[in-house]
């Protein structure tokens, strides 16, 4: 890959982005004027952004190594190999799908036996009243379907979504997660969490505009 | 000209895919430029022409229902004629959208990011387009119902050895999951469209469409899986949605119907049809939406060669299909393909001849194939003649049966004409919408395929661990 296309250009930004150079020991939450050293209400999470994915990759592996557990990262497209720098295990949702599956390949068999076989028999074309080999293509579209729909609801759900609000959403320049930026937030509840001690953490690695976010 | 514009014909040299300096924000702002830019002119004038086209479909259905299936030019002997080549004609354009999502993403072919979003679009206006044909000619519309297997007054149930029944399924099931499919891609895009809305209702709107995307790097897991299990599921499914069409015909009895070669035969030239469509709307939404540095000449001239090659099979069936009725030696075989390219409809045949296996052929040209109005041109023959295709296929097996005395030529009615002009006031309503409202380019997934999206781009790091 060309390491020249990797932009390090000033960003052209919608309203200027304040504290791009955080001093690390003011923890100002950017948010209704709280003064710097007065977190909001309910603390849930610092958090703060990186220009490039790479600088992301790095910070989510520093966090990993210093046993952080939760923290997540926040990207406009999905960062390939991120979940190795964040120490996650592989989606378990192909379990899902496949009770999707074969609840639509059972219940398909189960709707033709009993529709065309023990309900109403009839006789088309001399054929047995439950004929599996003319029934494939019903069972098989049948499979499908609930598959598809274990993926869909299986994935929103395992992703609590749809949802009206997350605090993370409460950052000032969190609208340019769906664009540009990459943000990284670790949980306060997270054991390992230290206002001071994350924060400096992720400084050192470049992040931008830290400060914490709260409902 | 062409190769001077795309130097890159070395196999072993990968062309970056999208040429010139562009960085994340500015495919954001290109692409929802586009929704939130002021209605254009032209847009407000085109949805005024297609509503109107619309309406000729609503005018024709309203005929229909208020006085049965009667208006149509059908008769004994031709049963079936425009309305089931409408509908194959309409379900094969879709194909070529999942073949774009799903297959190709299989086949990690990164180029589809810049086309699949209006590929999927067009699957899903195509399918409901599709869609009028089987609602409609059952005739008493408002017993549509009885085509699925739920429980009505007469105790009956669907016949599940019939190949019209699968085709429900098929059909349904295709329509469904393309939507699902099509919905997920959309979500992270409609976060960013919610995340720039400088309106309320925007506001609202998006922002209740778009779930509470929040780009979470918790969530990509999952619906990165997720998609990945969709293309899967997809791509067994858009094969058995043609095979099944086809079956509507090759089950039957009927000389001309009836041969095995249907199924490859009708999912060839599916996407053959549908990538003609996708050539046709991506040169105009390069023209009319100054795309032309997303959707480059590089994807064009990779479709056209998907359309060399199922063209190439569509004709190679064709000729297959000759062969078969002669080695058969069945009499009624031979008849039906001798009567099909030198009968009564002999100026179908060889207008669907001309335009499936002669023009695309050029195509075999670099300079046809990377020449936009040469290429557009092209795409419409071949829509033209996938349709005559399956006039041809319907109306010639049936127009001549076993007893001469009923022989007959069809004619298509007023209404018959009427309705299928209007499923394209549907299509192309329903497509201009959805490049009004919807962002047309996936941002995420053309984003995700510049170099500097790789976070191992700029640095070397040791070896990713999967667990700390």
């Amino acid at each position: 890959m060309n390491p020249e296309t990797q932009s390090r250009e000033p960003r052209r930004a919608k309203k200027p982005l304040n504290g791009n150079h955080v001093p690390s020991e003011v923890i100002d939450s950017a948010r209704s004027g709280a003064s710097p050293s007065v977190a909001p209400a309910s603390v849930h999470a610092l958090m703060g952004w990186y220009e490039t994915p790479g600088e992301l990759y790095k910070a989510c592996e520093a966090l990993r190594d210093a046993g952080y557990q939760r923290f997540d990262a926040h990207t406009p497209f999905a960062v390939h190999g991120l979940e190795h720098a964040m120490g996650l295990r592989p989606s378990r949702l192909p379990w899902i799908v496949l009770g999707g599956g074969l609840f639509g390949l059972v219940g398909s068999v189960l709707l033709a036996w009993y529709t065309q076989g023990v309900d109403y028999p009839q006789n088309i074309s001399g054929k047995e009243a439950f004929s599996y080999q003319a029934f494939i293509p019903v069972f098989f579209e049948l499979t499908v379907l609930c598959a598809a729909f274990a993926t869909f609801f299986g994935m929103w759900s395992m992703n609590k979504l749809p949802r009206f609000f997350h605090p993370v959403q409460t950052h000032p320049s969190f609208e340019r997660a769906t664009d540009d930026l990459f943000f990284i937030s670790v949980e306060a509840a997270d054991p390992k969490y230290d206002r001071v001690a994350t924060k400096r953490l992720l400084a050192s690695l470049g992040a931008h505009e830290l400060c914490e976010v709260g409902s | 000209m062409s190769t001077l514009s795309y130097p890159h014909d070395d196999p072993a040299v990968r062309p970056e895919l999208l040429p010139g300096k562009r960085d994340f924000r500015g495919i954001t702002r290109q692409v929802s430029g586009i929704v939130e830019a002021k209605t254009p002119t032209g847009w407000k004038l085109a949805i005024a022409f297609t509503l109107s086209v619309l309406m000729i479909l609503f005018g024709s259905l309203f005929r229909l229902v208020t006085k049965g299936t009667g208006v149509w030019g059908l008769n004994t002997t031709v049963g079936w004629a425009w309305d089931i080549t409408g509908f194959v004609f309409w379900v094969g354009i879709g194909h070529a959208g999942t073949l774009i999502s799903a297959i190709l993403f299989l086949f990690r072919q990164k180029w589809r990011t810049s086309i699949n979003r209006a590929a999927e679009a067009m699957t899903i206006f195509a399918v409901m387009s599709a869609a009028i044909y089987p609602v409609f000619h059952v005739g008493r519309v408002w017993f549509a119902y009885w085509l699925f297997p739920v429980p009505n007054q007469m105790q009956v149930w669907p016949n599940f050895k019939s190949p019209l029944f699968w085709d429900v399924c098929a059909v349904s099931t295709y329509a469904t999951v393309s939507l699902l499919f099509w919905f997920v891609g959309l979500v992270p895009d409609l976060a960013t469209l919610r995340d720039r809305a400088d309106t309320k209702t925007k506001q609202i709107v998006y922002g209740i469409l778009a779930l509470g995307w929040r780009g979470s790097h918790r969530h990509w897991l999952n619906y990165e899986k997720a998609y990945q299990i969709f293309a899967g599921l997809s791509t067994p499914l858009v094969l058995s949605v043609h095979t099944i069409v086809s079956f509507d015909f090759a089950v039957s009895v009927v000389p001309g119907w009836h041969t095995t070669i249907f199924p490859p035969y009708f999912v060839a030239g599916a996407v053959f049809s549908g990538f003609a469509m996708v050539v046709t709307l991506m040169v105009m939404a390069r023209r009319f939406l100054g795309l032309g540095n997303l959707i480059t000449i590089h994807h064009l001239e990779n479709m056209n060669k998907i359309i060399l090659a199922t063209g190439s099979i569509v004709g190679y069936a064709y000729g297959i299909e000759f062969f078969t009725a002669w080695y058969s030696g069945n009499p009624y075989e031979k008849f039906v393909f001798l009567n099909r390219a030198f009968g009564p409809y002999s100026w179908a045949y060889w207008t669907m001849v001309s335009c499936n296996v002669i023009f695309p052929q050029l195509f075999w040209f670099k300079k046809v194939r990377t020449s936009v109005p040469l290429m557009f041109v092209i795409s419409i023959l071949v829509n033209i003649g996938m349709w005559f295709e399956r006039f041809v296929i319907v109306v010639t097996s049936l127009h001549r049966d076993y007893l001469p005395s009923s022989w007959t030529y069809f004619k298509p009615s007023l209404f018959d004409i009427s309705t299928f002009i209007g499923t394209f006031g549907l299509f192309f309503t329903m497509l201009l919408l959805f490049v009004r409202y919807l962002p047309m380019v996936a941002i995420g997934e053309v984003k995700s395929i510049l170099p500097a999206a790789d976070p191992h781009a700029a640095h070397d790091h040791t070896e990713a661990r999967h667990e700390s």
